[in-house]
């Protein structure tokens, strides 16, 4: 039994250690100035300065690319969330073929790979003659967003007493009243699960930016990567932006594990 | 009643809009010509074309081998994490997932210099272990989400009757936690398929996977013939969703 648990617990260090070393090979790297990784030339935080100062032109593209890619993901998830959050309200009030057809509609931006996604939403503003920009890539991130807000929103629809939502009303509450004071409340936890979810989502898409974002020069964090390393070399602030990224996660997830072991106390 | 399942009436038309409409434009696109007459000769050079074929069979035999990859190496870390009694077995999930939080790209360009400096060529190995590396959580997060959910009564009463320890994981465990494999394996499969970037980082363009072909043809212009191989890839999405069952239970195994 011993032998097992050392076997179990070794085997998931040698998995977590895998996963986690290109990102801490990029943070150990981040604190010296040679341009490729892998080439150390003595402790320094230079990268850490013209980063925030944007000393070279790459750097004002890379901070305006990090810019976008929160901008996106900021303004798709929220509209996401409320967009997500009545479509669920519906389609847990609908009954028969029509529930079942949205509920197949809602499947298909998570069933179709991203490639699939970009190219069909290209086509799209092609067709539509709508220039490529801000708009295409927030809509984009809109499509493949919402399904996973609704998914997050019905369950808690289900567990909730569906006779609060009328008993407002019935006490005189105006739907708009009875949503914010009665609903919402109810609703929050999947509405923040799915909210954390559709913003993860669009920060760390690629293809669907990719071919939504024209060639006006719209970069996020993803597309500009690909092509910095499309031409070879990556921009060097790109490390300290990616550890300073890490750490924030770090920070996440220590918080996340207190409140977890403070909660295991408290039963 | 029937005045709040209305409320759903605006996303419904988002989804014609942006769901329905789009892969209308892609079967469109992929029965026509430039000039945007009817032919089939876009859709043949799936069949047809050496590079195309080649790319498709290729990309078929990775995401073959990254699926079994990722479950022979998922599902004992699911099933080590789903078995652990104590209070931080959440945490230690998690650990497993927030590496994705970090962009996949830079990550995957990261995984490209570690070999470099190792010295070790790119090509299939390489790309193996990426694809492996990217996907891994996906098949994890499934599969230990149904294993922690079974309950251990099942195994129990196996061993009651006398089961040793490896027919109870064959006869009980595995064929119980086979909503979350499928799962994780549509999760795996198709999207491995259709990357294009990371093939591009891992290989130095040496191996073209099925998305690089479409999104070269996309960014030559040639709107019509990349249409085409989307086409071919939606078909071939749908016939594999309707062999692997219900659509709502995958979504609840899923990432969700």
């Amino acid at each position: 039994m011993k032998v097992k648990s050392v076997v179990s617990k070794a085997y998931l260090a040698l998995i977590l250690f895998v996963l986690y070393a290109p990102i801490l090979f990029i943070a150990v790297f981040s604190f010296t100035n040679a341009k490729s990784l892998g080439n150390w030339t003595g402790f320094t935080l230079d990268l850490y300065g013209s980063l925030f100062s944007g000393a070279t032109s790459d750097a004002q593209s890379l901070l305006q690319a990090l810019k976008n890619t929160l901008l996106i993901a900021v303004v798709s998830s929220a509209v996401s969330t409320v967009l997500g959050t009545l479509a669920a309200i519906g389609i847990f009030n609908m009954r028969g073929r029509k529930k079942a057809a949205i509920q197949f509609l809602n499947n298909i931006p998570m069933l179709n790979p991203d490639i699939i996604t970009g190219v069909s939403l290209f086509l799209l503003f092609v067709f539509l003659h709508i220039s490529k920009g801000y708009l295409t890539v927030i809509l984009a991130h809109i499509t493949f967003s919402t399904p996973y807000v609704v998914l997050n929103v019905l369950p808690k629809l289900s567990q909730m007493n569906p006779n609060l939502y009328e008993a407002a009303l019935d006490l005189g509450a105006s739907p708009m009243y009875a949503l914010r004071k009665v609903l919402i409340p109810e609703l929050r936890p999947g509405m923040i699960s799915g909210f954390i979810l559709a913003f993860t989502l669009s920060l760390d898409d690629f293809a669907v930016t990719y071919f939504t974002a024209g060639s006006i020069g719209l970069d996020t964090l993803s597309t500009y990567i690909y092509a910095d390393a499309r031409k070879g070399g990556l921009t060097p602030e790109l490390k300290p932006l990616m550890t300073i990224i890490f750490l924030i996660i770090l920070i996440f997830l220590l918080v996340y594990s207190i409140r977890v072991s403070k909660q295991a106390e408290k039963k | 009643m029937t005045k709040r399942s209305s409320w759903s009436l605006p996303y419904f038309i988002f989804l014609v809009l942006f769901v329905v409409l789009p892969l209308l434009l892609i079967a469109g696109y992929a029965l026509t010509d430039a000039n945007g007459h009817f032919t089939l000769s876009n859709l043949g050079a799936f069949f047809t074309e050496p590079k195309i074929v080649n790319s498709f069979l290729v990309s078929i035999e990775v995401a073959l081998e990254n699926t079994i990859i990722c479950i022979l190496l998922g599902y004992p870390v699911a099933y080590i994490l789903a078995r652990r009694k104590s209070g931080n077995s959440a945490v230690v999930a998690l650990m497993f997932i927030l590496p994705m939080w970090i962009n996949a790209l830079m990550r995957t360009v990261a995984t490209a210099e570690i070999f470099s400096w190792l010295g070790i060529g790119l090509g299939k190995g390489t790309l193996l272990f990426g694809m492996a590396y990217d996907y891994l959580p996906f098949m994890i997060y499934p599969i230990y989400n149904v294993l922690s959910k079974m309950s251990p009564s099942y195994r129990e009463a196996a061993q009651d009757l006398g089961a040793n320890s490896v027919t109870v994981f064959f006869k009980v465990t595995l064929p119980l936690s086979m909503p979350g494999i499928v799962s994780g394996v549509l999760m795996v499969f198709m999207p491995t398929v259709s990357t294009f970037a990371v093939s591009e980082i891992l290989t130095n363009n040496t191996i073209m996977l099925f998305g690089s072909v479409i999104q070269e043809q996309f960014f030559n212009m040639m709107w019509n013939q990349g249409a085409a191989l989307s086409l071919m890839m939606l078909i071939i999405i749908g016939i594999t969703t309707l062999f692997t069952g219900k659509r709502e239970e995958i979504a609840e195994g899923g990432l969700v």
